[in-house]
């Protein structure tokens, strides 16, 4: 166990290293010089020449690079052009948020999808099974930023029932920080929760068809205790396996989802970095999404193991 | 089903009051506003956003009325010295920075020389003229300029007049993150992409006059959802109202339009002489005087203006005392844009219209396309980002670039970066050595009087010429809800709080 | 954003490669797809969208581009039937010609990472080594990213229009294709009938064209009918961030992005291409899903 998790450690560091020459290189090609938007509107050629001596950005891309690797070793991230603040305390910042709708969208997705997923491999094959498969393939076929802006419109302009932007912090004043997810993350469960869904009923009638199951069958257990105590557990494997692939999706959607409901998140942080061209945001987002997303695989191969007894052995 | 649905509705009605009391307990003013700002430092600011957030925020030397007339607000009087080049202010006593400094000549001159020599100042140009700072007694200081500068005054009404307390000046960090200033309002929270919060200041010279207590800016780059958090109250106003919705707020009951013509303007530039890209027809004037009379800006105004955008023939707003009202404007006149086109030689014409993509340049842009192509120009569109066009704009990647400028109180600040040889502004690289003479010779006469002809001038130049075709003037749409009072536009759309509350 | 990944163990390559003779295989395969009602909707709503997108000079009943500043913002009539934009432009015009710029987002972006992806997977599945160590880094490397903010980063940097948001596309989805495609050489590898042909001293090159690559396309296939849902779906955001194609060329995505800011008066520019996107991936997803329960059937 322990050499697996020390395995794949040493394997993300190469990935990590390619990941940042990518996003590095990826930026110094956008065309858009950071300084002339850093200028704003008056763009004095002396301020323009200031700033990029003190940003690097005269020296080759390179030297550049290696400064930046250089600062990230001692735990600078860098400071943001547009508002001088530092990328590091931007992302502890903003990474709760983003954190906070992923949790909730989770918990929707989870709270819809496993028990649908059951039910329709329990139910394989009738009404309610292709019913549920309709509605899964809905689900993940609908655009979440339109979702977003028709549920805007509905529920906060028209009906307003619900705050239509905006981020509290659950410190502040809990139960409005919950109104003000609930929205965004039900858009952004939605679409997770209907893939849950299929691969639940996937990863369960696989199960089901197994020996075992037959035996629990003969054995005369009723078919609620063989499918929650028996088909359900081994299921979870390949469930865990795709809630790893899933938190990328989840990061990916928050972007766009942050962008319609106006949350000042990560993903809100990195789109307007992009367009900013505000160099040291994104790679500082763009390293710590990276980080996250080998953390998460590697506890998700952790899980996988630990529910398989029969990977244990190794 | 229906029963289920009312009563999840009334819970989380209910929820949604008792949140929503939280919020308005006490005179708390809550401002929309259309992008987040960058930097929290006079010095360093570079967008016009962040100038409504230091009204309150920070007081200036001198301020504008509604007129564009100067007003005392740190300094009471000034005066100029015979030669022009020495303004010399004399300060108001009894006022104090945010952290209890004293503020005193010392200090203006501390923040002075901060805009001039910090390496990342901002400010640099704007101060250029100033070849250094005296303080001759505690409440009187003179600033003694290289060359007379009749732009001063107002560029000491903007961002570089403004004061900091001299004690945090050293940290620039700090600076830009939690700034401690001399306004009314004193700095307390700024989450990026979500709000910046401020509190009343109740050692404020002028307190009384502040009846609100908190302000809260939040930036909502979404027009319909900024629109829709005013309307269910969770905002108490916005700033540049899309005109789409100027109807729909006209309407309402319960909210109030206000709007003002700015300072500013959009435009059309012509890259004329900035690089290869400018080897086009448009180099022929006549090419450039046809494309304006194929523009009908009624049109503009009406179709996707809501009535406000108020069409432009000059560089200079209406409220300016500079404004010259004898110009003609140019309507709409596709027969003589045809006419023009083939005594130039170019019956049929290609060109690209460049331009920084959000809805309104979108429709512009259109709007444009559709106008010009009936006088036989086929304007292809390029729309890109607005970090893409910038470069594009300084490097003459462009043949005509549709861009804006937010307006200075002084009519250098409209026209000099923009109309001379070298200036900053200059995308298409116009030149015009009568232009600059008439340019840099009004920049150091000292009142409107011996400068308005100078810019009447140049003015008509300029429309001879017509390297820029200025469309409208940028206007200053607000929405509020009927229960703030108090509240009125100013020219540079800045949101003076001065005698503004909130009565239900 | 809707990918309909693989499941997560590579199945195991079908045994049909070489006990079948291929026409009845291919017959089979087209019976169970048949019996699928939910895959021929599928299909059947996919031919509606090509049939949209190539039909649409003929049956759009107004101009996409040309603006009409008299009638603008009119909601649904006879005359306009999903209402007008704010240029007066017809709506339902603009949905069918921007069923093109949709259908072409998938299918070329899609097409792009296929052809990226899938040698590179082969090699990196077959020869293993070193070539597989390079490639399944980078493929790492580019799957850690989250998929929508490297094509936006691509975008950004090719600059916004259709073309470089379907190579942004492409280029973000082929990591996957190499993922699958590699799995899947692998798996067929290590089958007797490969070793038979490297025993009779067929060259690498022969062996991979002719044995691995045939057995690896049924999944391929699967995958790429879902990604190129999942490609709409991103054509769409990126169009709505602003970084696709923009106005005045019809785009279902660059609609919504400037009927967000109508939504409260002219609801109708921005329900109906949503509800144009959601059809359309609807249709390629059921597809896709028919294609899998027909071409493997373990999975059910």
């Amino acid at each position: 166990m322990l050499r697996i998790v020390a395995n794949r450690l040493i394997v993300a560091v190469p990935t990590l290293i390619l990941v940042s020459m990518l996003i590095f290189g990826l930026q110094k090609l956008l065309p858009g010089d950071p300084v002339l938007a850093m200028a704003g509107e008056d763009q004095d050629a002396q301020v323009i020449a200031t700033l990029r001596a003190k940003y690097h950005l005269d020296e080759p891309v390179p030297v550049q690079y290696a400064l930046w690797v250089r600062d990230v070793a001692h735990g600078d991230l860098g400071t943001s052009l547009r508002t001088d603040v530092p990328v590091a305390s931007l992302i502890a910042e903003k990474l709760p948020v983003t954190l906070q709708l992923a949790v909730m969208a989770m918990i929707f997705a989870l709270g819809i999808g496993i028990p649908a997923g059951i039910v329709s491999a329990a139910y394989r094959g009738t009404a309610l099974d292709y019913g549920a498969n309709v509605i899964a393939l809905s689900g993940m076929s609908i655009p979440n930023f339109w979702l977003g802006i028709m549920l805007i419109f509905i529920v906060s302009v028209r009906w307003h029932l619900l705050p239509s932007s905006g981020y509290v912090p659950p410190t502040e004043h809990f139960w409005l920080s919950i109104k003000t997810m609930l929205m965004p993350a039900f858009v952004l469960g939605a679409a997770l929760g209907a893939q849950l869904m299929r691969h639940t009923r996937s990863a369960m009638l696989s199960v089901l068809r197994a020996d075992y199951i037959r035996t629990a069958r003969a054995k005369g257990l009723l078919r609620g205790a063989v499918i929650v105590r028996h088909a359900f557990r081994n299921a979870l494997i390949p469930i865990v396996t795709v809630l790893a692939l899933l938190f990328g999706e989840l990061l990916a959607g928050a972007v766009l989802t942050e962008q319609v409901f106006t949350i000042p998140g990560f993903g809100k942080l990195v789109v307007d970095a992009v367009f900013n061209r505000d160099y040291a945001v994104v790679q500082g987002v763009v390293l710590v999404t990276a980080l996250s997303f080998i953390i998460v695989n590697l506890v998700s191969d952790v899980l996988y193991i630990v529910l398989n007894p029969r990977l244990r052995r190794s | 089903m229906r029963t289920l649905m009312i009563a999840a509705a009334l819970t989380i009605g209910v929820a949604a009051s008792s949140g929503a009391a939280a919020q308005t307990s006490g005179q708390t003013l809550r401002i929309g506003l259309q992008e987040d700002i960058g930097s929290l430092d006079p010095a360093r600011s570079a967008q016009v956003v962040d100038r409504i957030v230091f009204a309150s925020l920070c007081s200036t030397l001198v301020d504008i009325g509604p007129d564009l007339k100067f007003v005392p607000k740190l300094a009471t009087s000034w005066t100029t010295s015979a030669d022009g080049k020495t303004l010399t202010f004399k300060l108001r006593q009894g006022v104090k920075f945010q952290d209890g400094e004293p503020f005193n000549a010392a200090a203006v001159k501390a923040n002075l020389d901060r805009d001039r020599t910090l390496p990342t100042s901002n400010r640099k140009s704007e101060l250029a003229s100033v070849d250094h700072v005296d303080v001759i007694d505690p409440y009187t200081v003179a600033i003694v300029l290289k060359s007379p500068d009749a732009a001063l005054l107002a560029t000491l009404s903007d961002r570089a007049g403004m004061m900091l307390a001299p004690n945090t000046l050293a940290d620039a960090a700090g600076v830009a993150t939690h700034p401690v200033c001399s306004g009314p309002y004193k700095f307390v929270q700024r989450v990026q992409n979500d709000r910046i919060v401020l509190e009343k200041f109740d050692g404020y010279w002028d307190a009384a006059h502040y009846p609100i207590q908190r302000v809260i800016f939040q930036p909502i780059p979404d027009t319909t959802v900024r629109l829709a958090n005013l309307r269910s109250g969770s905002l108490d106003m916005l700033e540049r109202l899309a005109p789409s919705d100027v109807p729909a707020v006209k309407q309402d009951p319960n909210l109030r339009f206000v709007s003002v013509s700015g300072l500013g303007f959009y435009d059309l530039t012509f890259n004329i002489a900035n690089g290869p890209r400018s080897n086009t027809p448009l180099r022929d004037k006549r090419v450039r005087e046809a494309f304006e009379l194929a523009i009908d800006r009624d049109a503009i105004n009406r179709v996707i203006g809501a009535g406000i955008f108020a069409p432009a023939n000059q560089a200079l707003p209406k409220s300016s005392p500079y404004y010259d009202a004898a110009l003609p404007f140019t309507h709409r006149d596709i027969a003589k844009a045809k006419a023009l086109l083939k005594a130039a030689g170019h019956e049929h014409l290609n060109l690209e219209l460049t331009f920084g993509n959000n809805t309104v340049a979108s429709q512009i842009a259109q709007m444009l396309q559709a106008m010009v192509q009936e006088a036989g120009i086929n304007l292809k569109l390029r729309p890109t980002d607005y970090a893409a066009a910038l470069n594009a704009a300084h490097n003459g990647d462009f043949e005509v670039l549709f861009t804006g400028w937010s307006g200075r109180v002084d009519p250098d600040g409209n026209l000099h970066q923009f109309n001379t040889c070298s200036g900053n502004l200059n995308y298409g690289h116009y030149c015009n050595a009568d232009v600059d003479k008439l340019l840099n010779d009004a920049r150091e006469k000292p009142d409107v009087a011996t400068r308005k002809p100078l810019y009447d001038a140049a003015a008509k130049l300029l429309a001879d010429d017509d390297p820029i075709v200025y469309l409208y003037a940028q206007p200053w749409p607000f929405a509020l809800s009927k229960k703030v009072h108090g509240f009125a536009p100013y020219p540079d759309g800045l949101i003076r709080l001065r005698d503004v509350s909130i009565k239900d | 954003m809707a990918t309909s990944s693989t499941s997560p163990a590579p199945p195991a390559p079908s045994s049909h490669a070489v006990a079948e003779a291929p026409p009845r295989r291919r017959r089979r395969r087209l019976a169970r797809f048949m019996r699928n009602r939910a895959a021929v909707a599928g299909a059947i709503i996919v031919l509606i969208v090509i049939a949209a997108a190539l039909l649409a000079p003929w049956l759009s009943p107004y101009d996409p581009v040309q603006a009409s500043f008299l009638s603008v913002r009119e909601a649904p009539s006879a005359a306009h039937w999903f209402g007008t934009d704010e240029l007066g432009r017809d709506v339902f015009t603009r949905l069918l010609w921007g069923a093109r710029a949709s259908l072409l987002a998938g299918v070329v972006s899609v097409g792009i990472a296929v052809v990226l992806g899938v040698p590179l997977g082969l090699a990196a599945g077959y020869f293993g080594g070193f070539v597989d160590a390079v490639v399944s880094r980078i493929a790492d490397a580019l799957l850690s990213i989250p998929f929508l903010i490297l094509a936006i980063a691509l975008a950004a940097f090719l600059g916004p229009s259709l073309t470089n948001a379907m190579a942004a596309i492409g280029i973000s989805a082929m990591p996957r294709f190499v993922r699958l495609t590699r799995g899947q050489a692998i798996s067929v590898k290590a089958e007797e009938y490969v070793e038979g042909a490297r025993a009779i001293g067929l060259g690498d090159y022969r062996i991979i064209v002719r044995y691995v690559f045939p057995n690896v396309l049924p999944p391929i296939i699967v995958q790429a009918s879902l990604t190129v849902a999942t490609a709409i779906i991103a054509e769409a955001s990126l169009s709505f961030l602003g970084l696709g194609q923009l106005p005045p060329a019809p785009s279902w995505g660059s609609m919504l992005n400037t009927a967000k800011d109508f939504v409260s008066q002219a609801p109708w520019m921005s329900v109906f291409p949503g509800v144009a996107i959601f059809f359309a991936v609807l249709g390629f997803n059921l597809l896709g899903d028919g294609l899998r329960d027909a071409l493997d059937p373990r999975e059910a």
